[in-house]
């Protein structure tokens, strides 16, 4: 079922056991959490595998079928536990298939459609900058589990983070036309930025249980990164637009649901099939 | 018990084994551990099966497998000896100095793509034999 839009409620709700919702979270806070951290790489490795046969090269193709492997290697690992958190004999498959839009916790950036390949490194570097300062706290994680995971794709988001980046320079130092996208594709993103740093009552929850993080706390790291970044690729920074939010409470952009179709259609269709 | 693990192939290079590219952490009594080389690497679950079936075929039914996440797998961890087998397979080795052609042992080379065929390869171009080759990615 949607959630209604979040009510401010004073802080004052914490205290019990590790893993009693605190006011303004529903259900339980870890499962949760894991769903975030899970639909964001879900979602954009299905976005990125959409490119598959489609990209400017095929060393590009390559390259974004390695990234949207990656990320549903991340996605596999943090939905698994997810299940076993939930404890209703779930498994990151059915958490994946078996979902509706409503029940996706991804964030808005990384369900918005490819565009073309300026605006889809725009997406990319924006979210894996993000990624990487964010694993790389979590792998600090009071969660173990949440740790390892973290600890072992930092590796390989640090890779996408500079690819993207790399492709960020590239087209907006380039030709006028790939300049002109790749400032498209910025600011068709960047209205999404906002919603990553969201602290929310879930979000300040892990954080004070020491298993999420203070996502504030590196967003000075982030816009200076990204700053770098954009003025290499001698682009203007893209002007701030109003932040849209939602993802991490079930309301999505109408383009969750296209992709879900896709991506969910075979194991619905035919619930036994096996490779 | 290692020298059987030592005969489990890697499914994607087959030339090296799961023990030459680190993959085996630990052979215990009641146990193997074994840690995923790249987070969404294909060849995890693959790799599983073969040890699964390894093992039972040199009658150690009793052991069962385990998948450890950390630390997290590392290219230090492959042994000198996988090493060389990957150069001599046309792959060069993760290092950290320059990359040497494993055709020509050129080091006048350059990155073509940052991956390659598999998430743990890129692809790289020797400039004096002019062959396209894959290197094994430093992680």
């Amino acid at each position: 079922m949607a959630s209604l839009p979040p009510i401010d409620l004073p802080s004052n709700a914490t205290g019990a056991g590790a893993f009693d919702a605190p006011a303004g979270v529903e259900g339980n806070p870890l499962f949760e959490y894991l769903l975030r951290l899970g639909d964001d790489s879900l979602v954009l490795g299905q976005r990125l595998s959409e490119w598959c046969g489609h990209a400017p090269s095929v060393e590009v193709d390559l390259s974004l079928a390695n990234m949207a492997l990656d990320l549903i290697g991340q996605a596999t690992l943090f939905l698994d536990y997810a299940g076993e958190v939930e404890g209703k004999g779930r498994d990151g498959d059915s958490l994946a298939f078996h979902r509706d839009v409503l029940d996706f916790r991804c964030c808005w950036l990384v369900e918005q459609p490819n565009g073309d390949f300026a605006r889809t490194m725009a997406r990319q570097c924006l979210f894996s900058t993000w990624q990487h300062l964010l694993f790389g706290r979590l792998a600090g994680s009071a969660d173990e589990r949440i740790a390892a995971i973290a600890a072992k794709a930092v590796k390989e988001v640090a890779y996408h983070r500079e690819l993207a980046s790399e492709w960020v320079i590239r087209l907006g130092d380039g030709t006028e036309e790939s300049r002109r996208r790749m400032a498209d594709g910025l600011d068709w993103t960047w209205r999404f930025v906002a919603e990553l740093f969201e602290m929310d009552p879930l979000a300040g929850f892990m954080a004070e249980k020491g298993i999420g993080t203070d996502l504030a706390a590196f967003r000075a790291d982030y816009d200076a990164a990204v700053r770098a970044v954009i003025e290499q690729a001698t682009l203007p920074p893209p002007p701030d637009q109003r932040p849209i939010l939602g993802g991490r409470r079930g309301h999505h952009s109408e383009h969750l649901g296209h992709l879900l179709a896709t991506m969910q259609f075979l194991p619905r269709t035919y619930p036994d099939a096996r490779w | 018990m290692w020298g059987v693990l030592a005969a489990v192939a890697d499914p994607e290079i087959p030339v090296v084994s799961i023990v030459d590219l680190g993959i085996v952490r630990a052979v215990e009594p009641d146990r193997v551990v074994i840690t995923p080389t790249y987070t969404g690497c294909p060849a995890t679950q693959v790799i599983e099966r073969d040890v699964r079936e390894a093992l039972d075929a040199a009658g150690y039914r009793h052991l069962r497998i385990e998948t450890a996440l950390a630390p997290a797998w590392t290219t230090d961890w492959i042994t000198p000896a996988g090493r060389e087998k990957l150069r001599a397979y046309g792959i060069a080795p993760p290092g950290r100095g320059p990359v040497q052609c494993p055709q020509c042992g050129s080091s006048n080379s350059r990155e073509i793509s940052r991956f390659g065929s598999t998430p743990c390869k890129a692809l790289w171009r020797c400039g004096d034999c002019a062959e396209p080759f894959d290197l094994f990615k430093c992680h």
